[in-house]
């Protein structure tokens, strides 16, 4: 039996579609800058959106010092404070989830690029002797001592592996980026003080409903995701396409010997381009958070492969073909549930994906980094 | 050369790290109370009950989206196997934890892993219907009795097994429960169904929806992956019913309830025994307010005595969901073991003609696993606290 109440819901399911459909687009933007300038599927990227969302955590309760709920109804705040928190909030995700997207770039797929540097030989020496430290202790602080003590020598080791400056294979970057994924998640669900379960976000905004739209109530905290998202993407768009780093990007996305050649720093523009996808990621993540108020360790998971659906179907290297794969997959994903049932969701969204594939490989927009103006 | 060979050393130190690391943290199969062999048997006989290198095991979730209502099952059993070894100093029982997180992918594997321990005599568990029938059938060939605390899917008991039993009335006594509490004591004219899709949750669903018939005016499956359920909101919103009926677990019903309540939605929202946990309250926050749960579930703090036991042992905790029921299927196990049962078959034949008070209820099965008596009780969160209303009519 067919449920055709889609059509009374239609309008309620567009807002919170397209609110969805927002985070999906700026996590893509991530999967597509990278794939632009490297060729290469960053699968640890959704592990960047999940630290986003902690950021977020953190800054509410440990830096603000928000408490969770306040004798049975929520810390709301109001004004100046309100915007004051969320602000706060955002640059706490964005910084963080930057300097994640950083820091994974130089350890995971620098050294493999050929170009390793001190920074990854260091960061890879202490996961490795954190690693082996399991073997001999079982108390963290013991792991942590033996890490610290362990790095040096093995980050000798690993620089002197580094000058021989080997390109690794095509396949070793998307192990490496598994792997990275895999070691994030772990690292979180195993250290986290919460173990694999859900994590809270203290609820600042009251998510009251602002007007009505088609008769459906539009919501707050919607129109904070929706304004935000398209404000950071334009932000996105005039950096590539305006300024010197951003033809950088572009030059290193169309020929990356060429751009070498022309003087570009292409380690440089790479790192940059890790940066702008971590942010990006970072906003997505915090606007998530006010929405959904949670968090967990393979919250990233699911969310990142949608995103990754959502920049191949807008054309994987392209930024705009992002924000459109988003917004098609978001609402698509809703309409789709509300006519089938809600189980039916992710196969919707796969299926979306297959099709357009079909007629359009490339993508609703193709594959076009290099060539993106506004 | 040689630098090769070094990149080589190093990647295998690496792996061998990361294999052993994995190891390393590996919860399932740890025994944790200590079996204590006496050694001067002759100065320590008590009451006669001799016994060596026997256990129960423990089968449900500790960790994962559910793990809380899976501690309370490990902590009721362990209450139970401590008692009887402080009782019996010459019958020292293990418990033995295999934490499946809830994951019927990874329940076969560790069960095998249970039948492969012979010092293992009965299961505790598992503790929920979907990993049940993905574990039952090895458990089964293997003749090792089982006794669910809480696994509740009314399909349970008609396989065939002759190892399953269960401590409590399964979703065949719930659902109708439901589904009267519902039209009768709420009153509600227009109902609306969700469910998470698992075996536990349709399956309860189902029922509370074919008692309820043309009532239903809404119905819809979410993905317990996921984060959003604003399809199944939209629906629900649109459709306005009295009372909304989520068959899952706490964990997105905590974020259900959540988004629910922040459409607008103003609905009496009714769960079944897997969203009886803390945990419900804290994703939930204020959403929580009004819910009612129902549960086959005795609640075990109201017994005084088990209560008191309970908190000797745990300082500071009262007994939580299905903590009760565990202790009387570890109970059961236990006096197979006093019995001089040692073997499985033993075990399994004397749970046959078991009949013996315990802290839930009289516990005594029938030929299919059902325990004796279907009673369904009903709780209501106020401020936050899941406190009993009572007996379901």
């Amino acid at each position: 039996m067919r449920d055709w109440l889609i059509y009374r819901t239609f309008w309620d399911l567009t807002v919170t579609g397209v609110a969805l459909g927002s985070i999906y687009a700026l996590v893509a933007l991530g999967y597509t800058l990278v794939y632009g300038v490297l060729r290469l599927i960053n699968f640890a990227h959704s592990e960047i959106f999940m630290i986003g969302t902690f950021a977020s955590l953190i800054t509410a309760t440990n830096v603000l010092g928000l408490p969770m709920l306040e004798a049975g109804q929520y810390p709301y705040r109001t004004g100046f404070q309100l915007v004051l928190i969320l602000l706060a909030c955002l640059l706490g995700s964005m910084v963080l989830s930057g300097a994640g997207a950083v820091a994974l770039e130089r350890a995971a797929y620098r050294p493999l690029r050929g170009s390793g540097d001190q920074f990854g030989a260091v960061v890879l020496a202490f996961v490795s002797a954190f690693v082996v430290g399991l073997i001999f202790f079982d108390t963290p602080k013991s792991n942590l001592i033996f890490g610290i003590i362990g790095t040096g020598p093995i980050a000798w080791m690993y620089l002197n592996i580094f000058r021989r400056g080997r390109q690794a294979p095509r396949l070793a970057f998307l192990i490496s980026a598994i792997g990275a994924s895999t070691a994030i998640t772990e690292a979180v669900a195993i250290w986290g003080p919460r173990d694999r379960e859900q994590y809270q976000t203290p609820r600042v905004l009251e998510k009251k409903t602002l007007f009505k739209l088609f008769g459906t109530d539009i919501r707050i905290d919607y129109v904070i995701v929706i304004i935000g998202a398209l404000l950071m993407m334009t932000a996105l768009l005039l950096f590539v396409n305006r300024t010197r780093l951003g033809r950088g990007v572009r030059a290193v996305a169309q020929d990356v010997e060429t751009a070498k050649i022309l003087g570009v720093n292409v380690d440089f523009v790479i790192l940059i381009t890790f940066l702008l996808g971590g942010v990006m990621a970072g906003g997505a993540a915090m606007m998530f958070t006010l929405v959904y108020d949670q968090s967990k360790f393979n919250i990233g998971f699911l969310l990142g492969v949608k995103s990754f659906t959502a920049a191949v179907l807008g054309g994987i290297g392209n930024l705009k073909g992002a924000l459109l794969g988003g917004l098609v997959l978001g609402l698509s994903e809703n309409y789709g549930s509300a006519l089938f049932g809600g189980q039916w969701k992710d196969v919707i969204a796969f299926v979306l994906l297959l099709v357009v594939l079909m007629f359009r490989p490339t993508g609703l927009l193709g594959e076009s980094l290099a060539k993106a103006r506004v | 050369m040689k630098k090769s060979t070094l990149l080589r050393v190093s990647a295998i130190a690496v792996s061998l790290a990361f294999v052993t690391a994995a190891c390393g943290s590996d919860s399932e199969g740890s025994v944790s109370e200590d079996t204590v062999v006496t050694e001067d048997t002759a100065a320590a006989v008590v009451d006669g009950v001799t016994c060596e290198g026997v256990s129960i095991a423990f089968f449900g979730a500790l960790s994962g989206d559910a793990g809380n209502l899976g501690k309370n099952i490990r902590a009721g059993a362990d209450l139970a196997v401590s008692e009887f070894n402080t009782a019996n100093p010459d019958c020292q029982v293990g418990l033995v934890d295999f934490d499946s997180q809830g994951d019927p992918a990874q329940a076969p594997a560790l069960a095998q892993k249970a039948i492969d321990d012979a010092g293992i005599l009965g299961i505790v568990g598992p503790a929920f219907s979907g990993e049940s029938k993905a574990a039952n059938p090895l458990f089964d060939a293997a003749g090792l009795a089982i006794i669910t605390p809480s696994a509740t899917n009314a399909d349970l008991n008609d396989n065939n097994w002759k190892v399953f039993h269960r401590a409590l009335a399964g979703d065949d006594k719930q659902g109708p429960a439901i589904a009267s509490y519902i039209s009768k004591t709420l009153a509600a004219a227009k109902v609306g169904i969700i469910d998470d899709a698992s075996e536990y949750g349709k399956g309860l669903a189902d029922i509370v929806k074919t008692t309820l018939g043309d009532a239903v005016v809404a119905s819809d499956s979410i993905d317990p992956k996921a984060a959003d359920f604003s399809a199944a909101v939209s629906k629900m919103k649109e459709a306005a019913p009295d009372a909304i009926f989520y068959g899952g677990y706490y964990a997105e019903a905590g974020k259900l309830a959540k988004q629910l309540r922040d459409a607008g939605v103003t609905a009496t929202l009714v769960f079944g025994d897997g969203v009886k946990d803390n945990g419900f309250i804290e994703a939930a926050g204020p959403a929580a307010d009004g819910s009612i749960i129902t549960c086959t579930c005795a609640d075990g703090a109201s017994n005084a005595e088990f209560a008191a036991a309970y908190t000797a042992k745990f300082p500071g905790e009262t007994p939580q969901t299905y903590g009760a029921e565990a202790y009387d299927a570890a109970k059961a196990f236990l006096a197979a073991i006093a019995a001089g049962k040692t073997d499985r078959a033993g075990v399994l034949e004397f749970l046959v003609t078991y009949d013996a008070a315990g802290v839930t209820k009289q516990i005594k099965w029938d030929e299919t696993g059902e325990v004796a008596g279907n009673a369904v009780y009903a709780y209501k969160v106020e401020a936050g606290v899941i406190s009993v209303v009572g007996l379901i009519e």
